[in-house]
């Protein structure tokens, strides 16, 4: 717990992780001065790119004692406004789900070589991103656990698939290989309440380690404050369960 | 909801954006977050040219209902436009 006495110092920068197929990615790395040991979290950005919002959320981890880590998952497609780029993404519909997995498993690589890191990396993502959290989880032994914020599409409908994502999260549930929290809005139309009840539905079958919280009044996207979606009760009481759940899985600051 | 739905449409003509007048390619038609309006879902159309760059771009987001009135509004003025255009036409035709 923070007290008022205490020392505090940030560094956000940008660095260069190694991803899928060992390509160069620009990441932006947040962690708090001082010696550590600190666990580690690896934030996938929402379908916006790589934006600012990303980069606040990155900081407000490190403030709370994570060192965080937010590759450029658009980076492929070249440079320029985050916006223009994400627009690029979306018309070539979007990166392949097998790319994203090896992406954040690059950027987890490069947190746990750092020597202030205490061998925890969990992984997050809003809005899209949260559908690749729990596509990384079960593909990928490297995290300790994993926050889900409202991702759609986890479950997917057979002619929904395609050559970048050939297959529904929700059909991986059996691999999940760490615990999951999962945030989702009421007034959500993706994923909809249903759909959330199925995810629910296939983690009890597989016997896995999870907690979702279905918040009412909130739809998609409430924790984002730049937008008319953002929910304030809803979102402090999310992150606070973010805090609680990596304070129990990654060792981080309760 | 990333709904990930987007439609291409192959345009020639111009645009004019940030860096000024640019030959559009084509046109993005996407249905999915906006960056900017505050919707939770718009209709957005880029029009860009990837040869010359992603900043070769310009952006709208609609609400669908005035999305719908903008293809109402493009089908009516192409529609007197060459209406005028052919009456013109035979209004010049030599007798």
């Amino acid at each position: 717990m923070y007290t008022t006495d205490m020392y505090e110092g940030m560094l956000a920068e940008t660095v260069t992780v190694t991803g899928h197929n060992g390509d160069p990615l620009l990441a932006y790395l947040a962690r708090p001065l001082g010696p550590g040991p600190y666990p580690g979290v690896v934030l996938i950005h929402h379908i916006p790119g790589w934006d600012e919002w990303n980069r606040e959320a990155a900081r407000r981890f490190a403030h709370h004692g994570y060192i965080a880590i937010c590759p450029n998952l658009y980076q492929r497609n070249g440079h320029g406004t985050p916006e223009d780029v994400a627009a690029a993404v979306r018309a070539s519909g979007g990166v392949a789900d097998e790319q994203v997995v090896g992406d954040a498993e690059g950027a987890a690589r490069y947190l746990r070589a750092l020597p202030y890191h205490n061998g925890k990396v969990g992984v997050i993502g809003t809005c899209s991103g949260g559908r690749h959290t729990v596509l990384v989880a079960s593909h990928s032994i490297a995290f300790d656990a994993a926050v889900d914020c409202w991702g759609g599409r986890v479950v997917m409908a057979p002619g929904d698939l395609n050559e970048k994502t050939p297959v529904a999260p929700i059909d991986l549930t059996p691999s999940l290989a760490c615990p999951l929290l999962g945030l989702f809005g009421e007034d959500d139309q993706s994923p909809p309440p249903a759909q959330v009840a199925q995810h629910e539905e296939a983690l009890k079958a597989a016997g896995k380690t999870y907690e979702f919280h279905m918040y009412p009044g909130a739809g998609h996207g409430f924790f984002y404050h730049d937008r008319p979606m953002y929910r304030p009760e809803a979102a402090v009481d999310g992150w606070n369960r973010i805090w609680a759940f990596y304070g129990k899985h990654l060792g981080g600051p309760l | 909801m990333c709904t990930m739905i987007v439609e291409q449409t192959a345009l020639s003509g111009s645009a004019k954006g940030a860096l000024g007048w640019f030959p559009v390619a084509h046109a993005n038609v996407a249905y999915d977050h906006p960056f900017h309006a505050p919707l939770d879902h718009a209709l957005m159309i880029d029009f860009v040219n990837p040869a010359l760059g992603l900043d070769a771009r310009v952006s709208v987001e609609l609400t669908p209902a005035t999305a719908r009135a903008l293809v109402a509004a493009v089908k009516a003025a192409l529609a007197r436009g060459e209406e005028a255009l052919a009456a013109l036409a035979v209004g010049s035709t030599p007798a």
